[in-house]
């Protein structure tokens, strides 16, 4: 079977987030209000082969702990769709 | 003789020659080691210098950790070899887990480049052995990636074990608790942002690396 797989990295909470603060106070400038706790993150596109969903999530979340994200800094959810 | 001390090159390090050069001027044996060697012989000593390893795609260091050469680096440092890491070494250590933590952009997102004092508040590493707690030196800073960051009980441990080694004295990309340079439990692994080697002579307008590198050579020297 083959998966579309999307892997988000995001900062662990408790991680300062100097992208999304940045971002966050560009906002009101260019009249965006209301907009609070902006985190910056990466999204990954990967098609992945496995005999099951099953299979492919852990494929996919052992390849996004393993490369994709640093454990240390980030958190990484996978998710999933067949194709 | 000096020590033989082996210098590593990932596609996109630069600053092998300054540190192969600043290393043999106080008597290092030195030569270079290309990321896909399986072995390292008989080093005494590992230096990972600065530079942007495989581009720092995805994250500094997060390529370079698979290269070949790192299950030697790692097989050495497990056998109580002395391995530095500066710079992007540094982060390509953490990411090894040789050293705990990481390196996270610079607080401000600038790329710094500049001289940094620091404070040595740790002897007990192969790098800063023999070095007097409390010395300030002067060393240059040339990051994006140097914030450090760890958990809180990682924190906790670094500095009950003295395994900090070096404080920024005027914090420059909001490294937690200042710092600079941390080592492994036995010492013998160490990671540092600021460049030795960029502070090796007086036409650099610092001599201060050498203190930390002529500590490096006889730590070994000791060893040997």
């Amino acid at each position: 079977m083959r998966f579309d797989a999307r892997v988000e990295v995001t900062l662990r909470e408790g991680i300062a987030d100097p992208e999304g603060a940045t971002i966050e106070r560009a906002l009101p400038a260019l009249g965006f209000t209301g907009v609070h706790e902006v985190r910056a993150g990466r999204s990954f596109r990967l098609v992945v082969d496995a005999d099951s969903e099953a299979d492919a999530r852990v494929l996919a979340q052992s390849l996004a702990d393993r490369l994709l994200a640093n454990p240390v800094l980030e958190l990484a959810a996978v998710e999933l769709a067949a194709r | 003789m000096g020590p033989r001390v082996g210098v590593v090159v990932f596609p996109g390090t630069n600053c092998e020659y300054d540190a192969a050069t600043a290393l043999a001027s106080l008597g290092a044996d030195v030569r270079y080691v290309w990321h896909h060697a399986a072995s390292l012989d008989d080093l005494d000593v590992v230096v990972l210098p600065g530079g942007f390893a495989h581009g720092d795609y995805l994250r500094p260091g997060a390529i370079a950790r698979f290269s070949e050469v790192m299950g030697a680096v790692v097989a050495f440092a497990d056998a109580g070899g002395a391995v530095i890491g500066i710079c992007n070494g540094f982060q390509v250590l953490c990411e090894a887990h040789l050293l705990p933590g990481a390196l996270q952009k610079n607080a401000g997102l600038t790329f710094l480049c500049q001289p940094t004092g620091l404070e040595v508040v740790s002897d007990r590493s192969v790098l800063t052995r023999g070095v007097a707690i409390g010395r300030r030196l002067t060393i240059p800073i040339n990051h994006f990636s140097g914030a450090y960051v760890c958990d809180d009980a990682t924190l906790a441990s670094l500095r009950e074990d003295d395994r900090v080694l070096l404080r920024y004295t005027d914090n420059p990309n909001g490294s937690v608790d200042d710092i600079a340079g941390i080592a492994n439990e036995r010492g013998n692994v160490v990671g540092l942002m600021p460049h030795p080697e960029r502070a090796s002579s007086d036409l650099l307008g610092s001599r201060d690396g050498l203190v930390l590198f002529e500590a490096l050579l006889a730590s070994v020297h000791a060893a040997v």
